[in-house]
């Protein structure tokens, strides 16, 4: 149980109504007393510790907070917490462990998909609901998908070859060998 | 950023969404996708007392089309849902504007009817409704009425609804011919409110324009209906002569102000230009117009 309103308010006032909350993350039960003005992405850093998401802009432009909420990409920013509750969340550390990456995770270290990593959770996010839908991407439509997630440091194009790349290991075929794309 | 403290009810049906606003008195905002709503609050320009979270209604996420062609939009509708349904792929002004709509992932989230409400000069969705000669149905405690848009907005972040009363609805009516039309819009990137942004709407009948509807984004404190250059197009065919006149007109119409996304006659050559740039893209006009 996590009382989070404490944290951002300080001391706890009474006259504050919180809301209990039960919300699916990375396939886990987690329950939290909040503050309804909690958004879903300081509910998952801060509340749950799971900061993985990141918070970028905090003005719904950049994407960096993408969780998935109920398989579809959403700005934990531009979310309240309470507006999860009965809901299921993925965030990045739902997609692999350090031993066994997911295929996109993969993807991103083959083809050097990111140099700072700030954006990455995110962009990988916005992958994985991609790729649940259409498994094999055009270039064009990689770059569609991601136009929600900025990237200050790649210009891009290592993060769509990144996309493509785990796009054809999941198709189960053999992804371009580490730096042969063109 | 937090929004300040607020109360929070997440009624199940149309109807206590209704009680829960006549009791909050005019402290209380309806939230359902929150892509415009939830950055105010974070930013404090807005803070209601009362949020009234509609997300949990049942039955408000449809798109359906009548047997006569009507297409109605649930108040829930995201813009993810219109931008990939078969029956807004058939009307090509909203075919057109459904993926310009904000980035992918606000898509996800965001409404149709709520960017509607929202009534920013900015949004898109109010041009293209506009262009079509929509509706939007409100409910209150009195029933429901249907408000015309260009009745609907009343000023920029301003709408015709009572305290009490939700959007549940919004409607665009059958074409009494082929539609054809599009939308246009500048953006510097994905995401950007409108530097300007145009949408089109004419129906056809045996090549003759029986309806047409322009509608301008981003280029005056509100949005704008450029009816004087939609009606030169009514009555005849899709001529040279009558797409100039009315992309002119529609230039004339705007109301644009010089700011950091371009000056006010960039803007307002931009409108003309797309205004144009759509009417000769409709398939009949590529002999009369050449």
């Amino acid at each position: 149980m996590t009382s989070l309103f404490e944290e951002i308010t300080g001391d706890a006032d009474s006259s504050v109504p919180v809301r209990r909350v039960t919300i699916t993350v990375n396939g886990q039960p987690r329950t939290a007393d909040v503050e309804p003005r909690l958004l879903l992405a300081h509910l998952l850093r801060q509340g749950l510790r799971l900061t993985g998401t990141h918070t970028g802009c905090d003005t719904t432009n950049c994407g960096a907070c993408t969780v998935l909420l109920d398989g579809a990409p959403v700005k934990s920013c531009t979310v309240l917490a309470v507006q999860a509750d009965g809901h299921d969340v993925t965030t990045v550390e739902g997609l692999g462990t350090p031993g066994e990456l997911d295929p996109i995770q993969e993807g991103f270290k083959q083809e050097h998909g990111l140099q700072c990593g700030f954006c990455t959770p995110g962009m990988m996010l916005t992958t994985k609901a991609l790729l649940e839908e259409n498994p094999d991407p055009t270039e064009d439509e990689v770059r569609w998908a991601l136009g929600g997630n900025l990237c200050r440091c790649t210009g891009y194009q290592n993060i769509v070859k990144s996309v493509l790349w785990a796009a054809a290991k999941r198709r189960g075929e053999v992804p371009p060998a580490e730096g042969s794309t063109s | 950023m937090y929004p300040a403290r607020f109360r929070y009810e997440a009624p199940r049906t149309v109807d206590e969404a209704i009680d829960l606003l006549r009791a909050g008195g005019g402290e209380a905002k309806i939230l359902a996708g929150g892509q415009s709503l939830i950055p105010l609050l974070k930013l404090r320009f807005a803070s209601p007392e009362l949020l009234v979270d509609i997300n949990e209604v049942r039955g408000l996420d449809y798109l359906r089309a009548d047997p006569d062609g009507t297409i109605r939009i649930g108040a829930l509708c995201r813009h993810a849902t219109i931008e990939r349904s078969p029956i807004v792929a058939a009307q090509p002004t909203m075919a057109a504007a459904a993926p310009l709509i904000a980035d992918p992932i606000v898509r996800n989230r965001g409404t149709l009817v709520g960017s509607l409400c929202h009534a920013d000069p900015q949004g898109d969705w109010s041009a293209v409704v506009t262009a079509l000669g929509g509706h939007v149905v409100a409910q209150g405690p009195r029933g429901r009425r249907t408000i015309d848009i260009s009745q609907f907005v009343t000023g920029p972040f301003e709408t015709a609804l009572a305290m009490d009363e939700l959007a549940v609805e919004a409607v665009v009516p059958a074409p009494r011919g082929t539609a054809a039309g599009g939308y246009l819009k500048l953006e510097r990137r994905v995401g950007d409110f409108a530097t300007a942004g145009a949408a089109v709407a004419v129906e056809l009948a045996g090549g003759v324009v029986v309806r047409a509807g322009i509608a301008l984004t981003g280029v005056g404190p509100a949005t704008i209906d450029a009816s004087d250059a939609a009606a030169v197009l009514v009555g005849s065919p899709l001529t040279a002569k009558t797409i100039a006149e009315a992309a002119a007109l529609a230039g004339q119409a705007a109301q644009p102000r010089t700011d950091h996304r371009g000056s006010a006659d960039y803007k307002r050559h931009v409108v003309t230009t797309f205004v144009e740039r759509i009417l000769r893209r409709i398939p009949q006009t590529e002999e009369s117009a050449a």
